[in-house]
């Protein structure tokens, strides 16, 4: 028999929501199953991979391993949430431009990591770029364009006219 | 056709991906996004034995489960398929027989995911435990019991022996022959995408299926769809949902697409299955752990006089793509350094794990890693530096090889001397302190297959092409997007000819119901098959517009150009229509605007049996400089940085071959250092870590810092001159880190992955006095078939095998 529906009320993406499901859910199935939200995405759904990472109060979380329940009442934000009136996040057009997402799956963790990344650092170096997001794989780019959009999204945050490097999108000469 | 480099607007910039966008706000919908009204939901039953006969399914307490739907065993589909039409050798539910542990054996179909997993838990299976095979030198050494009743006998899958002049005259007139053993461990694609497939049956009349899958190769899953099902091709869709993650990995049919369909046509309901992580290790298909030897003469300089190279492939429980893989393991090592007399002995064995197939570098990896390790330590002999011995002896451009390839550009030669350069490699080698290291290899890697899997006279790829009144033109192309941005390079290519934005283009692809064939994402086939269909479709399209434009602007049609979203004179630009105007006049006069395009690769030289693996229309070339410090207190690895100089003939998309070469080094990397599907001891053959927390890949913690050099070299056979970028850079990346260790603490770890373990136990043998080594000590005897003699092109040959060589191996039966 399948369990009553739990009902709760959280934010989600700025915005109040209720929801209703079985209790049993983690947040990822509540937000790709209940709400429709697919650009969470899940490698592993057993906390390996990062792949389906959301901001829970503006903390990264694995959406795996996170019940629906416990997220009543708390800021949930996905990578829906990130565009803000037809416009991309800075994080998310400097992605687009440098060829950061490849096959894109890993990539709405990653943006929503980096996001909490630049919210307490907005000049973090490399190596506390790679350290933020050491908990997300990625199979497809070597993490390279992933360091650099973070960067590039950085600067550009700060108000800097920043583009990006010749080298990173040919080559050195 | 192609104009010169510097009219060219689109081709050759860094442009963003026409999928970008939908990338980023997480709107691409991959196959496990797909959701459809009354949907249900399949989980597989799996073996739990890697060799055992199955005496009895009892499916009765499942079926009863409130909410179960349907249930599947082998004999609801007792059709055989596979990707080769050699090895029709799977089933998609096991008939009589598991052959790993993970084979599946029976289906569920239910409302939730939950209930189907609970009702795998009441199929009861009863199974007689038959001797495992538990690696390539057990299924040598016991032919029985057989896993497969076909094959070149016992446990063995495939022999193959080719000879390609006389390699014993050769060895007699080298000065320094040497001989080498190496081991490549198995590795497996890890996709952060598991595979997942929803299908959807509308009963007859319409008698039709759709299939949604995460597959790289939707063609060949209709085909065997077709032949599973028993249905006609023309009442299949196949979908091929962008895809999160490839690496050949979803290459193959699998057992889990025929299931879905079978349960939506019994169930009248669509189903769904999403494959968990740990199934994602069962599929597999990966990398074959191949032991090889390899002996070369050299004369003195280092010219090769003759190389007899052997291999030997742990192929797992089924043959997938194995045949070809085992002759990859023999084609490529004569295109990058002049091998004048070759001979080449491989064998694929079956044994109980999940089955091998292509991974990135599909079977060329090993046999690089072992000739560029090979080739390190000649050169240390014969006191050369080894950027020079491979330099003194590069296959020429234009040029056929022993094996008879047709080799067209060639751009190796300035590849090594970017990462020699930039990485002060002649500063560094053999001069860095103890514990540091650098290293160098190259390697090459084909442009796709000269050769379909199902050999026919029809193209490779096709494009259609339909212009819009409006200005916008849509391309539909079977090509499959797996993250390599093939949709972005069939826009750019477009917007070159038609002169009209990237972004006007609409992309229309992997989808057999409306896509001409693209023979799948595979191969490093895509840009140059597709681009090559691609530029065919948007001339012919070009043509028909400028012949109704130049009749508007009573100019010839020669002194049109297309640019800007114009169509104007190039004498005079400022005298032309708009794209749309123009297309509007063509529309008019003719009908809608439509054309197609089709690629079918150049005919190879070669025709001798085992030809149709290693030609292809064009080869990349890439030259590797790694840098290492290894601990010599824990033999442990660490890679600062990697310079990897790449010919790409030319890029299409500058971003995008940047990512290709950064995603192929990091690849590399991971099975240098750390990845192997590996497999407890014991004779159960149970898969250690089927994880992604267990089997280890690079985070951004290990990832090294990459220097990237992109060489342009256009190919003529390439669209623009473009050659492939996807995976031939992954390929020198295990062999420079391997001589880098060797440079760094003076031992020779002749496997990978180069574990801290390895390295430990060289570097304590190296203190015993012992030999500074770690790898294979033996090739286990194997009773090879005739050779098939093929004089090379400077004997004389005709790319024929001569007159009654090449016996076949014994007991070859093949099911239908």
């Amino acid at each position: 028999m399948p369990d009553a529906k739990a009902k709760i009320a959280l934010e989600l993406n700025g915005e109040p929501v209720e929801v209703a499901f079985a209790p049993h859910k983690t947040l990822l199935e509540v937000l790709r199953e209940d709400l429709a939200l697919t650009g969470t995405k899940h490698g592993c759904e057993l906390g390996e991979c990062g792949t389906c990472a959301v901001l829970v109060d503006g903390r990264p979380v694995l959406s795996c391993l996170v019940l629906g329940l416990a997220c009543a009442g708390h800021r949930v934000k996905t990578v829906e949430g990130m565009a803000e009136g037809g416009r991309l996040h800075p994080l998310q057009d400097a992605f687009a431009e440098l060829g950061a997402a490849q096959c894109g799956y890993c990539t709405p963790a990653f943006l929503l990591a980096a996001e909490a990344l630049l919210a307490a650092n907005r000049r973090p170096t490399r190596d506390e770029i790679k350290q933020a997001l050491a908990g997300n794989l990625c199979r497809c780019t070597g993490y390279i364009k992933i360091y650099e959009a973070v960067e590039l999204a950085a600067a550009r945050m700060r108000g800097e006219r920043a583009v990006p490097s010749e080298e990173s999108l040919y080559g050195r000469r | 056709m192609a104009g010169a480099r510097d009219s060219l607007r689109v081709v050759g910039k860094a442009l963003r991906k026409v999928d970008a966008t939908a990338k980023v706000v997480g709107a691409t919908k991959f196959a496990d996004d797909v959701a459809l009204p009354r949907m249900l939901y399949a989980k597989l039953l799996r073996s739990p034995h890697p060799h055992a006969r199955i005496l009895r399914i009892d499916t009765s307490r499942a079926v009863a489960l409130a909410g179960v739907k349907a249930v599947l065993t082998g004999k609801d589909l007792p059709i055989p398929f596979g990707i080769l039409p050699v090895s029709q050798d799977e089933h998609a539910l096991a008939l009589d027989k598991v052959r790993f542990v993970g084979d599946p054996v029976a289906a569920v179909a239910a409302g939730s995911e939950e209930t189907a997993t609970a009702a795998l838990e009441l199929i009861d299976v009863t199974y007689e435990a038959l001797r495992p095979v538990t690696d390539a030198a057990d299924a040598v050494a016991h032919p029985e019991p057989r896993i497969h009743d076909y094959g070149d006998g016992g446990n063995l899958h495939k022999l193959i022996d080719l000879e390609f002049g006389d390699v014993a005259e050769g060895f007699a007139e080298a000065d320094l022959v040497r001989e080498d053993l190496l081991f490549f461990e198995g590795s497996t694609h890890l996709p952060m995408e598991q595979h997942a497939a929803v299908a959807d049956w509308s009963p007859p009349p319409d008698g039709k299926l759709t299939l949604w899958s995460s597959t790289q190769t939707p063609h060949y899953v209709h085909r065997a769809l077709a032949k599973v099902l028993e249905l006609s091709p023309a009442k299949i869709r196949v979908i091929a949902t962008p895809n999160g993650g490839g690496f050949g990995g979803k290459s193959d049919p699998f057992s889990h697409e025929i299931v879905v369909a079978k349960l939506a046509m019994l169930t009248g309901r669509p189903v769904k299955i999403t494959l968990t992580r740990e199934e994602v290790f069962y599929c597999h298909r990966g990398r074959h752990p191949t032991l090889m030897w390899v002996k070369t003469g050299v004369k003195k300089d280092g010219a090769i006089t003759a190389m007899h190279f052997k291999s030997l492939l742990d192929g797992g429980g089924y043959g997938s793509y194995g045949v070809a893989s085992t002759y990859y393991t023999g084609a490529l090592q004569t295109v990058t350094y002049h091998v004048p007399r070759y001979k080449f002995q491989g064998a694929r064995a079956f044994t109980n794990k999940p089955p091998c197939g292509p991974k990135r570098g599909h079977g060329t990896p090993q046999p690089r890693f072992a000739l560029e390790v090979h080739i390190d330590k000649i050169a240390e002999q014969l006191g050369m530096d080894p950027a020079e011995l491979r330099l003194k002896h590069l296959v020429p451009p234009n040029s056929l090889t022993a094996n008879w390839l047709r080799i067209g550009s060639m751009g190796l030669g300035p590849c090594i001397h970017k990462v020699v350069e930039g990485s002060g490699w002649k500063e560094k080698f053999r001069k860095l302190p103890p514990g540091k290291g650098i290293g160098l290899a190259c390697s090459s890697y084909i442009t796709g297959a000269g050769l379909a899997i199902y050999w026919n006279p029809m193209p490779h790829s096709g494009v259609q092409l339909k212009c819009d009144r409006g200005g916008g033109v849509t391309v539909f192309c079977g090509s499959t997007e797996i993250g390599q941005g093939s949709d972005s390079i069939l826009a750019m290519i477009v917007a070159e000819v038609l002169g009209v934005d990237p972004f006007d283009i609409a992309i229309v692809t992997g989808d057999t119901d409306l896509t001409p064939v693209d023979l799948g994402s595979y191969s490093s086939r895509v840009t140059l098959m597709t681009g090559n269909a691609a530029i065919q479709a948007a001339e012919r399209a070009r043509d028909i517009i400028a012949s109704h434009a130049a009749r508007k602007l009573a100019l010839p049609a020669e002194r049109l150009a297309f640019a800007e979203r114009r169509v104007f004179d190039v004498e005079n630009p400022a005298r032309g229509l708009t794209f749309a105007e123009a297309v509007q006049l063509a529309e008019a006069a003719e009908g809608t605007v439509g054309t197609v395009g089709s690629y079918t690769p150049p005919p190879s030289p070669g025709r001798y049996r085992g030809a149709g693996v290693g030609p292809s229309p064009a080869y990349s070339y890439s030259a590797c400089v790694a840098e290492v410090d290894v601990d010599p207190a824990t033999g442990i690895v660490r890679v600062p940085r990697i310079f990897i100089a790449h010919d790409v003939g030319r890029s299409i998309n500058a971003a995008t071959v940047m990512g290709q070469i950064e995603g192929s080094v990091y690849m590399g990397l991971g099975e240098a250092l750390m990845e192997e599907m590996a497999y407890r001891g014991n004779r159960n053959v149970v898969h250690k870590i089927p994880s992604l927390l267990e089997y280890k890949s690079p985070t951004t913690l290990e990832m090294c810092d990459v220097v990237t050099y992109v060489v342009e070299d256009p190919d003529p056979n390439g669209p623009f001159g473009a050659k492939e970028c996807g995976q031939g850079p992954l390929l020198p990346v295990p062999p420079a880190v391997a001589n880098a260790v060797y440079d760094a603490v003076g031992v020779r770890i002749d496997e990978v992955p180069i574990t801290p373990e390895k390295v430990f136990k060289a570097l304590r043998r190296k203190a015993k006095g012992e030999a500074a080594r770690y790898g294979p000590t033996a090739f286990p005897d194997i009773v090879w078939p005739e050779p098939t003699r093929v004089p090379p092109p400077w004997e004389g040959g005709d790319g024929k095998a001569a007159e009654g060589s090449g016996g076949r191996a014994k007991t070859v039966k093949v099911p239908v």
